[in-house]
């Protein structure tokens, strides 16, 4: 392979002549320290490369290596708890080596060769097998098997495959193919931009439950399904997205720091190993690859980091798991995209980004789904996206936001105003919506409660009623209200600040279950039911308006999940309370009426 | 021997193109020597071919083409270092302007430094008293954390961030610490108030002072911070010690950024700022920190003015995008005479959770925070409903949260510049606050802190009666 020469250098974009061997998107070691870069144009013999590090210090004349591969990802046991920066070298190796601070030039193997794995092999010798299939499985952590699949292109009769002590690169599995016999490792590559093939996509129709009472009650994400969450700073979106990845009862969780802070980052790493999976009772981190491409790392390979964390989680997908994968934040990808188009001196689009924006935008969405992946019978895997947005000012006539709105079908609009009052997650219930609605009634009614679309349908309009009395309250005053409209305020209160209100950091209301979720929607309802009926018997607002029951409804989201029966006896107290106060008014009026 | 260079095409703006080069790395240090004698230092921007674009920091004002001469020294910009900077005053360019000594290098560290590795960060959460009430017991401040003010032109940030370098402690430990002070484009008489605030208290033999001031080289200052910083690093990571970085003005430092990009001709991004202004301000706000095994920490405080007082101007967005909250500073509220002026709903310590609590200042602490919060805000919506239908129409507990507001920023927010408050004191004034209202109302913290709590306040409540 001959070799190329720097000719001009330009922030992270190199120009390098003599490169007339090279295709578009291949990666290229730059100068003799070795940075790694990637094609994006090619005119002649000469080369545009995107280098993935800082290029101080790079100049003319200084070498450029082909390797005349696509920017792959290595995939194999020992994804699962690594955390990787955009082009997959693993941070914690690269810390062994150069020590704090990142240098430029470390190569690093993305997955550990000298670790032995303890594989069981599921299929037989003398099976028939194609692409997809499960040959054997691996132990990864506690909550995960890693499932060791025939690699794409493979199909034949397996010839030698024995369970055992392997390293990922030693062949666990021979393969008599049509052109002869294939060795099988425990480890694959696969070029980042290209999205991994399946038979075919299916309706995404089952619940992903996150435990956030507002998601899950009124916003409803499915596994397999796409959601984004725009919002100005301060709004909690890393919030949001560290609850997701947390509580979301996926299988596999990838989750993407994309030029965000790297304390944050931090926090995922020393928080996840201690907190524990609701479901799996593992601890999170057995479930999670992390991604950390922060603000001040190269702005390159933060273009490419959503790449290598949709491809890690499309190759857990085909295994048959649920994956979610979190990106934080979009914006920053949509930003690094801009930058390098600038130096390219494209023609700008809206607002400076390059005019493929959109289309970036949608391939990556699209990536997610319900499939049926690729076997020989029959196996499904769910892939959810959920990505942050940061738009200017908040502003959501930002391209980014308006480019992903016409992609996902979930929209999380987080808004300034509540979180200013600390009302996390600060999702409005008046903006947002989902589309699943539909696709996941069954599921919802399964799994949540038979009646839970009625239940939702009823509160969501008390809170609509609350913005419209709101509007009359602003000009008259509250005290014109009729009773009853004064009963909506107060439920409507009660269902923000007692229902839609949850503390991330509080150890009980950081998740709560579906089953508890319901409870306590319904106990508001209940309260607002019983209210009504008792001023209809002719008990004034004022002393429905102060009943004691409501500071214990306000209490009920910090009761552990295992002691479900106070949420009864609320219940219960709630209506003897109203009896009381019912009786009191009917016997006065009987007086009245001698 | 280095080659100099005679051929300059090209000087515009504070850029300078010279032809014919070779051997011309990006980034690289540059310097200029005119005809009489005067130096100038640059970096390269870009080199393209045989020709080398060339950013000068002193600017362009006597450069000419034919006799200028260039040299292209083979290293980026470098700083000096060594234990002896505290104490010293530096130009922007870190040359000592304070009469002193030369710094004699223990140590000389390329200032652009590299990403910290997110793996090897340790998280902040150890809390740092300031003594200020709406920062201590709303918005806490931890070691390692970024938490820049956002104000505007004619209040009083310098006060503040003064007020905050002079009352900061750990407290239980009598580590060293060391402030470092970055001006960018301030005035004399702003640098001065530092110098002596830092002087009165003696803080000034632990401080290394960096000023670009506002008759100063403006394109310096793209350098001054990192110059900073780096010397941060030095005293955090390599001696051991806790730093507080005050940078200001980031405005300065954001319009001289433009001012080269403009001059490149390269595609603006949103008024006029660079596209690439986000990942430059992280490279500079990400140096903040703590490191894993090492005892030092970065702690920063830059502050911004918001042209307009506009929260959404390009500036103080994408820095609120990078750094972990903000301060931001109300005139409202200054003209009220509330001091500090800091409009406590907006402003925000995204790594307050981590800082507070049992062992690390008192377990009631998060959820005094979050009620105060809460009563305020809907204090603050019944003072708006006020205005349109005249105080006797609210409710009689909106009454209630209508003067607690009141009280609240008369007496919670505003403290003076020289009252500081320990965190103890701080959320026993919460508590007196919020013991006006009924306990049903307290929805925000939990019934094991009001019984322990709330009962002496309501008493000496009822006591005074």
């Amino acid at each position: 392979m001959k070799q190329g020469v720097i000719i001009k250098v330009s922030g992270p974009l190199v120009v390098a002549d003599n490169m007339s061997d090279s295709k578009m998107f291949d990666v290229v070691k730059v100068s003799d320290e070795g940075l790694i870069g990637e094609i994006i144009e090619l005119h002649g013999d000469k080369a545009f490369i995107q280098v993935y590090e800082e290029t101080g210090g790079i100049g003319p004349g200084d070498p450029v290596y082909p390797t005349s591969m696509p920017l792959s990802v290595e995939l194999g046991p020992g994804l699962i708890t690594s955390i990787y920066d955009g082009i997959q070298r693993p941070l914690s190796v690269i810390r062994d080596q150069v020590g704090d601070y990142i240098t430029r030039g470390v190569v690093a193997e993305p997955l550990d060769r000298s670790k032995v794995w303890d594989f069981t092999a599921t299929a037989k010798e003398g099976d028939e097998v194609e692409t997809g299939d499960i040959l054997g499985e691996i132990k990864e952590t506690v909550a995960v098997v890693h499932r060791v699949i025939v690699p794409h292109h493979v199909k034949g009769k397996v010839k030698k495959l024995k369970s055992g002590q392997y390293k990922i690169d030693d062949t666990v599995c021979e393969i008599e193919a049509k052109d002869g016999i294939k060795k099988i490792t425990m480890v694959q590559k696969w070029p980042v931009r290209v999205p991994r093939p399946y038979k075919r996509k299916l309706r995404p129709e089952n619940l992903l439950i996150t435990g956030q009472r507002v998601v899950d009650a009124f916003f409803p994400l499915a596994k397999g399904g796409t959601a984004c969450v725009p919002g100005p700073f301060g709004s909690g979106k890393t919030v949001i997205q560290h609850q997701l990845a947390k509580w979301a009862d996926a299988e596999i969780i990838v989750y993407i720091g994309c030029g965000e802070r790297g304390n944050e980052m931090t926090d995922v790493l020393l928080e996840f190993p201690h907190l524990k999976d609701p479901k799996s009772g593992a601890t999170l981190i057995n479930r999670t690859v992390l991604i950390a491409n922060t603000s001040n790392m190269p702005v390159a390979a933060r273009e490419a980091s959503v790449y290598t964390g949709i491809t890690i989680a499309e190759y857990f997908r085909d295994m048959g798991y649920s994956v979610a994968v979190m990106a934080d934040s979009t914006s920053r990808w949509a930003e690094a995209m801009r930058e390098i188009s600038g130096r390219l001196e494209e023609m700008p689009g809206e607002e400076g980004y390059p005019a493929y924006l959109g289309t970036r935008i949608a391939e990556f969405y699209e990536r997610s789904g319900r499939v049926s992946v690729l076997c020989s019978g029959n196996r499904e895997g769910t892939l959810s996206t959920i990505g942050a947005v940061s738009p200017p000012g908040g502003d959501l006539s930002d391209p980014v936001v308006q480019a992903t709105l016409r992609v996902v079908k979930v929209f999380w609009s987080l808004e300034d105003k509540l979180a200013f009052q600390r009302h996390f997650p600060a999702i409005s219930w008046l903006n947002s919506y989902s589309l699943y609605h539909e696709n996941l009634e069954e599921s919802l009614r399964n799994e949540v409660a038979p009646d839970i679309v009625e239940t939702r349908q009823e509160a969501m309009k008390i809170l609509q009623e609350e913005a419209e009395l709101a509007e009359i309250v602003k000009l008259v005053g509250v005290d014109s209200l009729s009773p009853a409209d004064r009963i909506t305020l107060e439920t409507a209160r009660s269902l923000r600040e007692d229902f839609l209100h949850q503390n991330a950091f509080h150890e009980v209301d950081s998740y709560c279950s579906s089953k508890k979720m319901n409870t306590m929607l319904k106990l508001i309802l209940k309260l607002h039911h019983l209210s009504i009926d008792a001023l209809n018997g002719g008990v004034p607002f004022e002393e429905l308006a102060k009943i004691k029951v409501k500071e214990d409804i306000a209490r009920s989201k910090y009761i552990p999940e295992d002691q479900s029966v106070q949420l009864e006896k609320i219940a219960k107290s709630a209506e003897s309370e109203i009896e009381v106060l019912k009786r009191m008014y009917a016997q006065k009026d009987v007086v009245l009426g001698f | 021997m280095q080659k100099e260079y005679l051929t300059i095409k090209d000087i515009y703006g504070p850029l300078v193109i010279v032809e014919g080069v070779e051997g011309v790395k990006y980034e690289e240090l540059v310097a200029v020597e005119l005809k009489n004698g005067d130096k100038r230092t640059g970096k390269v921007l870009e080199v393209d071919g045989d020709t080398a674009m060339i950013q000068l920091f002193e600017g362009t004002t006597g450069v000419d083409i034919y006799t200028s001469r260039v040299r292209f020294l083979g290293r980026g910009i470098q700083i000096a270092l060594s234990e002896d900077i505290l104490g010293r005053v530096f130009d922007g360019m870190a040359n000592p302007i304070d009469d002193g000594p030369q710094i004699i290098a223990e140590k000389r560290i390329d200032i652009n430094g590299d990403p910290i590795n997110p793996y090897a960060r340790d998280y902040p959460e150890e809390f740092i008293q300031t003594g200020i009430s709406s920062i201590d017991g709303l918005n806490t401040l931890v070691r390692g954390q970024k938490l820049p003010i956002f104000s505007a032109s004619g209040l009083p940030h310098n006060r503040l961030a003064a007020q905050i370098a002079r009352q900061a402690k750990v407290r239980g430990s009598g580590e060293g610490f060391a402030v470092v002070f970055a001006a960018m484009g301030i005035t004399f008489e702003e640098a001065n108030y530092f110098i002596s605030e830092f002087n009165k208290t003696g803080a000034i033999d632990r401080s290394v002072l960096f000023l670009n001031l506002a008759n100063d080289p403006a394109l310096e200052r793209v350098a001054t911070p990192r110059m900073a910083l780096t010397a941060a690093e030095y005293l955090a990571f390599d001696k051991g010690m806790h730093v507080l970085v005050i940078l200001t003005d980031m405005t300065n430092y954001c319009e001289a950024l433009r001012e080269i990009s403009a001059a490149r001709k390269e595609i603006p991004g949103r008024r006029g700022y660079p596209g690439y202004l986000y990942t430059d301000l992280s490279t500079i706000y990400e140096r903040a920190g703590k490191i894993q095994g090492k005892t030092g920490s970065i702690t920063q405080i830059p502050i911004l003015t918001m042209p307009e007082d506009d929260k959404t101007h390009p500036i103080p967005d994408l820095t609120g995008y990078i750094t972990e909250g903000q301060i931001i500073l109300s005139r409202v509220l200054y003209r009220k005479n509330v001091l500090p002026p800091i409009d406590v709903l907006p402003s925000l310590s995204r790594l307050k959770d981590k800082g507070m609590g049992k062992d690390k200042t008192r377990e009631d602490h998060a959820d005094v925070n979050n009620q105060l919060f809460a009563a305020y805000a809907r204090g603050k919506e019944a003072q708006e409903l006020a205005v349109i239908l005249g105080e006797a129409a609210l409710s009689d507990i909106d009454k209630m949260f209508f003067d607690f507001a009141n009280t609240f920023e008369m007496s919670y927010v505003s403290q003076g510049e020289y009252d500081d408050r320990s965190i103890e004191e701080t959320l026993d004034l919460g508590w007196k606050l919020l013991s006006v209202f009924p306990t049903g109302e307290l929805k925000r913290i939990r019934a094991e802190y009001l019984k322990k709590y709330l009962p002496k306040f309501k008493k000496e409540e009822a006591a005074a009666d």
